[in-house]
Parts: structure tokens; C-alpha cells; sequence
């Protein structure tokens, strides 16, 4: 709400679909059949068409997690439930090579996902393979007016976060639900179109098959022909969502004047800390992937994200070790204004929690991957459920990669949205009922969207070089580093275990 | 005594019509006889064999559910209707809301009374319920999703075929008999069930008492009842819950509804001034 009043030149296109009639309420002679597929009823191949409880659309991470979820659960795992991907490492499997290098293509995920994914059984398909539990963290900027250093242990945990490779994250999502007792079918197909049918007014009978055509199911045409209903159809198929735009759901949002160049690297020794330092053209991070690994994620506009990609590997090596150490300006020294902490005032009785001094990140050895440039934007539906649909993850949001959040919010969203289903089973309601649906957007968007608008705001007060601001920004890290309570539940919200950032 | 009480809930009763923010709720049994009244008229006989072509929504009460025929305008009409009435967003919002949490209640305390494992997805499977006062069925469905055989009735022929064509929709539900008849009349036909529901009935009632034995005579010996009424004031409470409790002996326990205006959820509670469900088993004589 607010993010739309502040900003409201909305550079990505707003996609308005044809108007989404939702419920059954909708009149007219033609039986306002929501039908996404520009007029043409596609015929289906095969005789019968097979029913599902829950279609989801989209088997990557997210996709997977909440079929994970749906499988752990007694009140859902009867369920029964499609998969529908055209990505053909669903049906043949992940092979992962212990010994290659990490994959440039990583997630950072929280605590609360970690303890989530034990919840569902698939943590220990992910334990064999690389992944690193991290428990500092430094936040710095260009201008050496202040740093922030993290502690697990300032929250009483062992970690701050784990980096896991996208690929390893998969292939043991695939594994769980393979090894679980859970009624699934993988079509490896694409979605090409959908039928949501309003109610009662458009029950047909179909002389040609003799089957009825379920007045109360969402109809699924795939590319390869077939056909399939289902009472739920969940868009987890990321930021360029087709069930999204299929179902008619408005979004708003924006392309930031970024792209992130991503990649692996390599140190002399292990890296145990995660690193970010915001620089004028945006942040650069530095994660640690264990076996003497790293990943970068580094922010800046597209002219220079096309440069650094074509550069040598000695080149780039050198202007990431000159981005992460001197480079655009000083170190931060642990005074904001020389001598006399500006916080001294706080007296003698608040305990501060500066964990050390500035710390210089480990020098990059050399370049372990490709380098891989994305665009960023952020996006956001305006509505995530409407009767026999529901979106998760990207397909819902996408956000800035500056704090690692994304896919934690997918995560989030999946698990909330499994609970949701598993209530209403509960109390015997009818799964695609919009009313029950609306619970899990109730309780997923205020936390989305807070989120984003951190994000979102962090990314505009760090674009901007001007003297004051400057000397906020700082200020922000040194009340960051300094103050208990704040940074107990800074650290607390961006680990997963707050859902919203407030002090209660 | 009994005849002062009487005229109270009549006096009460016609106070409630049409005056709260609830009235969809009741203009669907505003319009109904009290259950308890004169034999519903010949146009909406209750008797389980159907009789003439023209009305096809009958149930007898051995066959499976009546498919209805595309061509029949009875069809689209009760279609429109049927859709307005189950439509979460629209003129019975506040029923639909109020369900879950109806639901959530009722399943808890069958699952402790029968023993059955609440976590499972079908708890109620091989249990004979029945829905006095059924609407449009929206009790009834999720009863039969959790496993039961449900019997649905109401004084109402439009209800019932609403409900019908609803059920209908889904394999799971199409199971559902439905019946346009009276609980008395039930007790006549010597029907019995493991649990009796009537939600929001008993406030409509012209002789509660009466009623309450009705319903505890649809139970079979340690079946289970569970009743809920809105509670517009003391009087409402006196007059529902004295004939229940006092008179019966029954309740065994009692929840409030709470409305949250704000979130706009109803959620259990001990309060209850307002709206109230209770649950109680028959002892065997």
C-alpha cells in the first residue's frame, strides 16, 4: 500500500489480464467462464481426464517444498497431488558432483527455513552435500563513517544463516518426496492454459466422453495435450509466473536500474563470515560456501555488471578485492565523529555489543565459476488467492537480492500455505474455497510486504551519495552495532524467526 | 409455566426477525415454518418415495443422489440461487465465516466423545450424523469430507434443493441424503443417528422442549448432540439453554462465539453472550 503511494511510476508494466471474475457471483448469458486462453477450448488427449487435489505448477524449490510439506503432514498426506515442470532433472533426478565447485547459483537460507526443512524431513537428503552455517556477519559502506558486526551468539543461536547451493536445495526436495508415502504424478509439460469455472451455471454434460464436466474443479491444459483438474492450483513458477498471469492477478512493481553479477570464488583459507559492503553503485556480498569457497553477489548498473562479466578473471578478481578492501573509500573506524562516540550519551547503563573491531574480508585467490549477470526488479501481486488458485514464491514476490530474503519469503509462503490447506481438511471445507485461501495471503502478504519495503528502502538510501544522508546511513550502523535490542531483533527478522519488524 | 415460556419465545422470536446484522441467517428459516408446526403442505411432501416427474429432487432415502437433467428450467433457476447462497463473499457471508470455527468445535468434541483420531483427514468415517436444519447444506458437506454419512433436513423445500444441487458437485458430497421433512417426523420414522447437529435452529423454535427431545430422541444411547443457538439476550439464553439444560440434563460442554469485527473472524470462546454451541451425549436409560 504504501510502496504504491511513494512510488508511483511503476517501470516494469503493470500486466492487466482480462478482469479476474472471482466467486459465483458473476452474471450474464455466456456463463463468464474465466477462461484464460483466449477464447479456444483445447481439446484434451486421452479419453478420461484425471482429477487432483492440488496442482502445482512450478517443481523448483518453492514448487517442492510445499509438496514436501503437504507429504509430512497427516492431515494432507493423503492428498493427491501434480507436479507440473517441463525441467526433465524431476523425472531423471539432480546428479551432484562433490567435486566440482560450488554453483555461482546459491540461497541464503534463515534459521527458520533450516528448522522448517527438518519439519518436512528433507534436511537430511542435504546434509551430505557442501553447504556452511555462518555465525558473523559485517555490514560496512564506502564511506568509513561506520560498520555493523553481527553475532549469532547476540541472539543466543549457533548461526546466523546457512548457504546452500540451489541445485543441492532441489535435489533434496526431489529426493524427500520421492522417498515419501505420498500419492504424486510429475507431468513434465508446460502450462499453456487454464479454465476456473464460475459455479453451478456452466455444468455441462459431455455427451462425447460421457463424463461431467466438474462444475467445482480448475481445468489444466498443458502443452503435450493433456488435460487435468484440479481443486487448488498453486502458481509456483517464479517471477514470470504463467498461473499468475492466466488466473488475471494485477501486479505492481518496478525494475531497478541494477543488475547483480554472481559467481564463485576462492580463498587461501575458510571464509566463516558473510559480508556486505554497500558501494555507490550498489552492494557487493561475499558468502561463505565452505571448503575454502565464496559466493559474490554484486549489485551495480548494467553497463558495469556487461564489463565485469567480459573482463579477464585476473581483472575482475582484482576489482572484487579492490571493492571489498580500499576501494571507493575508506575503512570505517569504530568512532563516527573522531573521538567521543556519538552513543556515549547513552550512558553507562545500556550494554553495547560492538564484537570486535572492523574486520577486512578475506582476499579472493581466484575465480571458481562463470560469472552470471540477472537484471533486478521488484514485483509484487497485488492479490495472492482467488477461488481454486494461490500463489508462492516468486510468483507472488520478488524482491532485491540485498539481504538474501527471496527465497526464505518462498519458503515462508509454502509452509504457511500447507498449514492453511491442512486446517481446512480440518474442519472438511473444500480446499479450493477462496475464503479459506485468503487466510494464508492474510497471513503472508503483511509479511512480504514489510519486508520488501525494508529491502526496497534499503536499496534507495544506499543509491543515493549525499553528505547527510551519508552520515544516517552511518549513524544506522553504529545504532546497529551498538544497541542491543535493536540489533537483537534486526537480527532476530532477518533470520525468520520474527515475522514482522517490530519491537514487542 | 410452560405456556408463559411459550409466549416469551414467540415474543422473542418475532423481536428477531429481521433486526440484526444476521437476518440472511434468518431470512433463510424466517421463512420457514417453526419446526415444530402444523405438517408442511402437500407441494413439499416429505415423503421419501418421489412422486411425479416434477419434482426431481426428492431423495429416497435407499437410492444414491438423483443426477437432474440439463433440460429442466427448475435447474437453472435453483442454480442461480444455489450460487448466491454459497457464495462466501456474498448475502450469507456471516454463516460462511461462522463455519470453520463451528466446524472446529464439533470436530474436536466428536473425535473425544467417539474416540476417533483427530488427526486424521476422515475422523468421522462410518458415523451417522444428522443436520437438522441443514440451509443449504453447509454443514453437511464438510461433515461428509471428514467421513460421515450425512443426513441433511429442513423445513424448507428451497434449502433442500439448493443443498442438492450443491452436493452434487462433488463425488464426495453427492453421498449427503437430503430430506425435506421435520425432525419430529424423523423421530416418527424411527431414524437413528451416532451424533445430532442442529446449529441455529433452536432459536426459531416454537416449543424448545419439545424440540430438545426430539433431537434426543434421533440419538442413539451414548451418541452425541450438539446444538447452537444465537443469544440476542437473556431471554434468548433463558429460554434455549433452560430447556436444554434444566430440562435435559445434557450439556456436557459449552463454548462461546466471539465475533472479531476487526479481523473479521469468529473464534471460540467462554463468553457467551453472544452466540454459543454446546455438545452433550444421551446417557443410556
Amino acid at each position: 500500500m504504501f510502496i504504491r503511494k511513494s512510488f508511483a511510476v511503476n517501470l516494469g508494466g503493470i500486466r492487466v489480464r482480462s478482469r479476474c471474475l472471482c466467486g459465483a457471483a458473476a452474471a450474464g448469458p455466456s456463463g463468464s467462464i474465466r477462461q484464460s486462453n483466449h477464447g479456444q477450448e483445447q481439446q484434451c488427449s486421452g479419453t478420461s481426464i484425471a482429477q487432483y487435489d492440488i496442482a502445482i505448477v512450478g517443481g523448483g524449490m518453492v514448487g517442492m517444498s510445499l509438496a514436501c510439506s503437504l507429504a509430512s503432514m497427516p492431515l494432507t498426506k493423503h492428498l493427491n497431488v501434480a507436479i507440473i515442470d517441463s525441467n526433465p532433472a524431476l523425472v531423471n533426478g539432480i546428479r551432484i558432483n562433490k567435486q566440482d565447485p560450488p554453483d555461482p547459483r546459491v540461497s541464503t537460507i534463515t534459521p527458520a527455513t533450516t528448522s522448517m526443512f527438518r519439519d518436512i524431513g528433507a534436511w537430511q537428503y542435504l546434509q551430505p552435500y557442501r553447504h556452511a552455517y555462518f555465525d558473523q556477519m559485517q555490514v560496512w559502506d564506502y564511506t568509513g563513517l561506520g560498520y555493523t558486526r553481527y553475532h549469532a551468539r547476540d541472539v543466543d543461536k549457533d548461526s546466523l544463516g546457512c548457504v546452500v547451493e540451489n541445485k543441492v536445495l532441489q535435489s533434496s526436495l526431489l529426493l524427500c518426496i520421492q522417498n515419501a508415502d505420498f500419492q504424486k504424478r510429475i507431468f513434465p509439460s508446460r502450462l499453456v492454459s487454464m479454465s476456473l469455472n464460475p459455479g453451478l451455471k456452466s455444468k455441462q454434460m459431455d455427451g462425447i466422453s460421457s463424463e461431467i464436466s466438474r462444475a467445482d474443479l480448475a481445468k489444466l491444459h498443458l502443452s503435450d495435450g493433456t488435460c487435468l483438474y484440479a481443486k487448488l492450483v498453486v502458481g509456483a513458477d517464479g517471477s514470470k509466473s504463467q498461473v499468475r498471469e492466466l488466473a488475471g492477478f494485477k501486479t505492481t512493481g518496478w525494475n531497478y536500474s541494477q543488475n547483480a553479477v554472481i559467481c564463485t570464488v576462492e580463498h587461501a583459507s575458510e571464509n566463516q563470515c558473510a559480508w556486505q559492503r554497500f558501494l555507490p553503485a550498489g552492494p557487493i556480498a561475499l558468502l561463505p560456501m565452505g571448503d575454502n569457497f565464496s559466493n559474490i553477489v554484486w549489485t551495480m548498473n548494467p553497463k558495469e555488471a556487461l564489463d565485469r562479466k567480459s573482463m579477464t578473471e585476473i581483472d575482475f578478481v582484482k576489482t572484487v578485492n579492490h571493492a571489498l578492501d580500499h576501494g571507493f573509500g575508506p575503512h570505517p573506524t569504530s568512532s563516527l565523529l573522531g573521538k567521543g562516540n556519538i552513543f556515549s550519551w547513552f550512558g553507562a547503563g545500556v550494554p553495547t555489543s560492538g564484537n570486535g573491531g572492523f574486520e577486512i574480508p578475506p582476499k579472493v585467490v581466484k575465480l571458481a565459476s562463470e560469472r552470471m549477470v540477472f537484471p533486478l526488479s521488484l514485483r509484487h501481486a497485488n492479490d495472492y488467492v482467488s477461488k481454486h488458485v494461490a500463489l508462492i514464491g516468486d510468483a507472488a514476490h520478488t524482491v532485491h537480492p540485498l539481504a538474501g530474503q527471496g527465497v526464505n519469503l518462498g519458503f515462508g509462503d509454502a509452509f504457511a500455505l500447507s498449514r492453511v490447506i491442512g486446517e481446512a481438511i480440518a474442519v472438511g471445507m473444500d480446499i479450493g474455497e477462496a475464503s479459506l485461501l485468503k487466510k494464508y495471503e492474510a497471513e503472508r502478504k503483511p509479511a512480504n510486504i514489510a519486508m520488501m519495503a525494508i529491502l526496497d528502502g534499503f536499496q534507495k538510501a544506499y543509491s543515493v551519495d549525499f553528505g547527510p544522508l551519508n552520515i544516517l546511513r552511518a549513524a544506522g550502523f553504529h545504532a546497529a552495532n551498538y544497541i542491543s535490542p535493536l540489533k537483537r531483533s534486526i537480527i532476530s527478522y532477518a533470520s525468520g524467526e520474527q515475522r514482522l519488524p517490530l519491537f514487542t | 409455566m410452560a405456556s408463559k415460556l411459550l409466549h416469551r419465545v414467540r415474543a422473542v422470536s418475532a423481536r428477531l426477525k429481521y433486526s440484526r446484522t444476521l437476518s440472511p441467517t434468518l431470512a433463510a428459516f424466517a421463512s420457514s415454518r417453526l419446526l415444530s408446526d402444523v405438517a408442511p403442505s402437500a407441494s413439499t411432501s416429505p415423503a421419501p418415495q418421489s412422486s411425479g416427474s416434477s419434482d426431481k429432487f426428492e431423495h429416497n432415502a435407499k437410492s444414491s443422489s438423483v443426477r437432474s437433467s440439463l433440460k429442466d428450467p427448475e435447474l437453472a433457476k435453483f442454480s442461480a440461487i444455489a450460487d448466491t447462497w454459497w457464495d462466501s463473499g456474498g448475502p450469507f457471508k456471516p454463516l460462511h465465516l461462522m463455519n470453520p470455527t463451528r466446524l472446529a468445535f464439533i470436530r474436536s468434541t466428536l473425535c473425544r466423545h467417539f474416540g476417533k483420531d483427530p488427526s486424521s483427514a476422515r475422523p468421522f468415517e462410518g458415523m451417522k450424523i444428522v443436520d437438522v436444519g441443514c440451509g443449504g447444506g453447509i454443514l453437511s458437506e464438510p461433515l461428509a469430507r471428514m467421513g460421515a454419512s450425512v443426513t441433511g433436513v429442513d423445513a424448507v423445500d428451497k434449502n433442500i434443493k439448493i443443498a442438492r444441487i450443491h452436493a452434487d458437485l462433488d463425488p464426495v458430497t453427492s453421498t449427503i441424503e437430503y430430506c425435506c421433512t421435520t425432525a419430529e417426523k424423523l423421530v416418527e420414522e424411527q431414524r437413528k443417528f451416532d451424533a445430532v447437529i442442529s446449529l441455529e435452529v433452536i432459536e426459531h423454535v416454537a416449543d424448545p422442549a419439545e424440540f430438545c427431545q426430539s433431537l434426543s430422541a434421533l440419538t442413539i444411547p451414548e451418541g452425541a448432540l450438539v446444538i447452537s443457538t444465537i443469544n440476542r439476550s437473556m431471554r434468548a439464553y433463558a429460554t434455549a439453554i433452560v430447556a436444554a439444560e434444566y430440562l435435559l440434563h445434557w450439556v456436557k460442554e459449552m463454548a462461546g462465539f466471539v465475533y472479531n469485527p476487526l479481523t473479521g473472524r469468529w473464534s471460540l470462546s467462554d463468553d457467551v453472550s453472544v452466540n454459543f454451541i454446546a455438545f452433550g451425549t444421551k446417557n443410556s436409560q
